[in-house]
């Protein structure tokens, strides 16, 4: 316990002593037990201000510190930097007489309140134990669920640094969202083209376990030593052997839906999702093929030269330590069949987005053709109706963020197939937020002429060979009734129904629209709450492709920051129980929200150091007072209550 | 001379104290009868300080801490909000005014709210009057 305390009270210029009287604050506790001295100075975090911290210490032989100045946030770690060439760190702490009194506060009552704030972290100070960090070692592996734009890019990232990445995906192939788009705005870009040199140096990477067609079923452990289990599902294709020669997809006699083409495509029971996926690989579908029990078909087998297929193959469970997750499991459209008001479901011409999508797609059902699809002619008349489900509170409440952008882009992409065509599209407002996005709208909206609607559409409904739209333009007041061709709903974007599931692994919050909370709004945007777990792309918030790989790249670097130390530092000032008054309640267990605190086999509690981050709910709901939190006593928050009043 | 009430205020580091610097930051006067105690979580405000501060003279108490859903550390905030539903039901039964007692979810960013509920809350003790339990 600190015995000879020094006070360095600082004037910060003006900003404090201009309002409390600095030299009485020092004067004051130069009185007060266990200051052995004090003093006061200009400006403590100067070179000079640092050095008479220094000098003072060993003229006076100190052994601990406060520093009355600014919020602890500012300069904590400069002085305890200061202090770590003498003693213990944990041997110096702050006293906010800035922020939370000079600042706010004036005259005499300013200066009564910083003296007590001084005498308090005095009380706090010699209740303080020495403590060491703590270290954890870290297994230099990354795991990253969600081969979409943003997993390959975090996973690209981290392999290039020199370290191994695991990319688990749940589809046949990588690729996600973005390989189902067909050109990107705002610089029509055609998406796969810009995608898949990317996922073929996925799939080259020496550094990257490509694991497709698998999903991620148990995450268990902490930062730099978690535990995973990930089930292979068997594709029945050697994915080695394999040629992609296509002769077992013409052999197959079981046609159904493809998802890729959001079902508007056939594909067969052995199938490859689109030319160019990667692995590059014919998969079976378990559930569509005739052939794997009981053996009556078999006709791929037989037209297979390779020989690459194996209806014995079966579901595998790999276990692998890594030291980092990153979440890219990416978004999903909201439920059409929510959205009652726009009939959809029930009317082949009011298609989404996506389906949209892959039609204007050379590889799509249409083969990049635009058609009406109750008929199969060219349509005349389109109508887009933006914040399908978006900012609306029957269904999500939040902006999608991106369909202002391809709406604007899919108005244009129809003008350019179909010259003579007439585009409207329904909007609330124009959210062109990102570079050169606004100039974007201006060319739809001027050079394109593309009628701007801005109002909400109440009903869609068919009559005769028309999709009647009913609207009203808030800006002349009127009703707006057009006969459309084909209605496209820009619909809303929610997080993946697998983020819920990854995220309950992981213990991270989802929030209503399945979208993963982050550790902090603006400042740690790609963390989870608990250390080592990282998110990218649309699986934390609705964003488009330089959003989703800017913040895969963000996710990447906070990884390669872990990896980059062969242990891990953490924060000592955590839980510790009393084992011997334990009475083995299990209420802190219950209470903790980091799985830290846990039962042992003779039913006494313990606080797992390297899962604990601190917070001491365990210590204040611990019935018999048995958990202390380090440097965070009872005791210590005792005596600043008694020092205050 | 005038009433001068003693409080203590436990502000959590993530939001709480954060909003209280933003206060300060933005030079957003208050009452200085306020004195605050930094805590990691308003989670860990054991209900003994609660009575500990009343006892030892306090004529209010007050936490502050994340939005609902915004707790640093999960859900530490949901149990202070349970815990001090309790406490007020208890101080209520030992003769103090359960409004002595003041829960407030004050973020990071909400500096004109701390400084506003700080006021209001002074406010409200000061007509009040002292603690019955004050010596």
């Amino acid at each position: 316990m600190a015995r000879r305390i020094g006070v360095f009270v600082c004037h910060c210029g003006v900003n404090i002593a201009g309002v409390v009287d600095v030299e009485r604050v020092a004067e004051e506790l130069r009185k007060y037990p266990g200051v052995a001295f004090a003093t006061t100075y200009q400006y403590m975090c100067s070179d000079p201000g640092q050095n008479l911290i220094r000098q003072k210490i060993e003229e006076e032989n100190l052994d601990a510190v406060i520093i009355a100045a600014c919020s602890p946030t500012m300069h904590e770690e400069t002085f305890r930097n200061v202090c770590k060439e003498f003693f213990n760190p944990y041997r110096c702490e702050m006293a906010n007489i800035r922020e939370q009194c000079s600042w706010v506060h004036d005259g005499e009552e300013a200066t009564e309140k910083a003296i007590k704030l001084v005498k308090a972290t005095v009380e706090k100070l010699r209740g303080n134990e020495d403590l060491m960090p703590i270290f954890v070692p870290v297994e230099k592996k990354c795991l990253v669920i969600g081969g979409g734009i943003a997993g390959i890019q975090a996973a690209l990232d981290i392999a290039d640094a020199g370290y191994k990445v695991i990319l688990v995906e749940k589809e046949a192939s990588i690729g996600g969202r973005m390989a189902q788009l067909s050109e990107t705005f705002p610089t029509l870009d055609c998406s796969q083209c810009i995608l898949t040199p990317k996922m073929v140096a996925v799939a080259r990477h020496p550094n990257i376990k490509l694991m497709a067609y698998s999903e991620v079923i148990d995450i268990s452990g902490y930062v730099g030593n978690f535990d995973v289990k990930i089930l292979k599902k068997p594709r029945y294709v050697d994915e080695d052997a394999c040629t992609v020669c296509g002769d077992c997809e013409k052999a197959c006699p079981v046609i159904i839906p493809n998802e890729f083409d959001m079902e508007k495509k056939p594909r067969k029971a052995i199938y490859i999702p689109f030319p160019q996926a990667v692995p590059s690989t014919y998969t079976i579908d378990r559930e569509a093929c005739l052939g794997l029990a009981p053996l009556t078909c078999a006709q791929c087998k037989d037209a297979c030269e390779a020989n690459a297929i194996n209806y014995d193959m079966q579901p595998k469970i790999v276990e692998e330590k890594v030291g980092a997750i990153i979440v890219a499991t990416g978004y999903d459209l909201y439920d059409k069949n929510k959205l009652v008001e726009y009939g959809y479901g029930e009317d082949d011409d009011i298609i989404t987005s996506l389906e949209f999508e892959r039609m204007l797609s050379a590889s799509g059902p249409t083969g990049g053709i635009i058609i009406k699809p109750s008929t199969g002619k060219v349509p005349k008349k389109v109508v887009f109706i933006q914040c399908a489900g978006s900012r609306d509170k029957q269904h999500m409440p939040y902006c999608s963020s991106i369909c202002c952008m391809y709406t604007a882009k899919h108005a244009l992409l129809y003008k350019h197939h179909v010259p003579d065509g007439e585009a409207y599209i329904f909007y609330i407002d124009i959210r062109a937020t990102g570079k050169n996005y606004e100039e974007f709208i201006a060319r739809v909206m001027e050079e394109e002429r593309i009628n701007y609607v801005r109002g909400k559409v109440a009903k869609i409904y068919r009559e005769g060979d028309k999709i009647v739209v009913w609207g009203v333009d808030t800006l002349t007041g009127k009703k707006v009734e057009i006969k459309a061709d084909l209605v496209v709903l820009a619909m809303a974007i929610v997080g993946r129904k697998e983020t819920k599931e990854i995220a309950k692994l992981l213990k991270v919050a989802v929030d209503d629209g399945n979208f993963l909370k982050e550790s902090h709004p603006k400042l740690k945007p790609v963390e989870a709450l608990s250390r080592g777990i990282y998110f990218a792309g649309c699986a934390q918030s609705p964003k488009d492709i330089p959003a989703a790989v800017a913040q895969a790249s963000a996710a990447a670097s906070k990884v390669l920051a872990i990896f980059s130390k062969d242990k891990l530092e953490k924060d000592p000032l955590i839980a510790v129980v009393d084992e011997d008054r334990c009475s083995g309640c299990g209420v802190c267990v219950s209470v903790c929200p980091y799985g830290a605190m846990q039962r042992q086999p003779n039913g006494k509690a313990k606080c797992i150091e390297a899962l604990c981050e601190g917070c001491g709910t365990c210590a204040a709901a611990c019935p018999s007072n048995n958990i202390e939190m380090r440097n965070y006593k009872d005791e210590q928050i005792e005596k600043m209550i008694e020092v205050i009043v | 001379m005038s009433f001068e009430p003693k409080i203590v205020a436990f502000l959590c580091n993530w939001c709480a104290y954060a909003g209280a610097d933003m206060a300060g930051t933005s030079r957003l006067k208050y009452p200085a009868n306020v004195v605050p105690i930094k805590v990691m979580c308003s989670g860990r405000v054991d209900p003994e300080f609660i009575i500990d501060a009343f006892e030892k003279g306090a004529d209010g108490v007050f936490i502050g801490g994340c939005h609902p859903g915004d707790c640093h550390y999960v859900n530490g905030n949901y149990r202070t909000r349970r815990r001090v539903k309790m406490m007020k039901k208890l101080l209520e039964e030992m003769g103090i005014n359960p409004k002595r007692l003041r829960l407030e979810w004050v973020s990071a960013t909400e500096g004109q709210k701390f400084s506003r509920v700080i006021e209001d809350f002074v406010n409200e003790i000061k007509e009040l009057g002292p603690s019955p339990w004050r010596k």
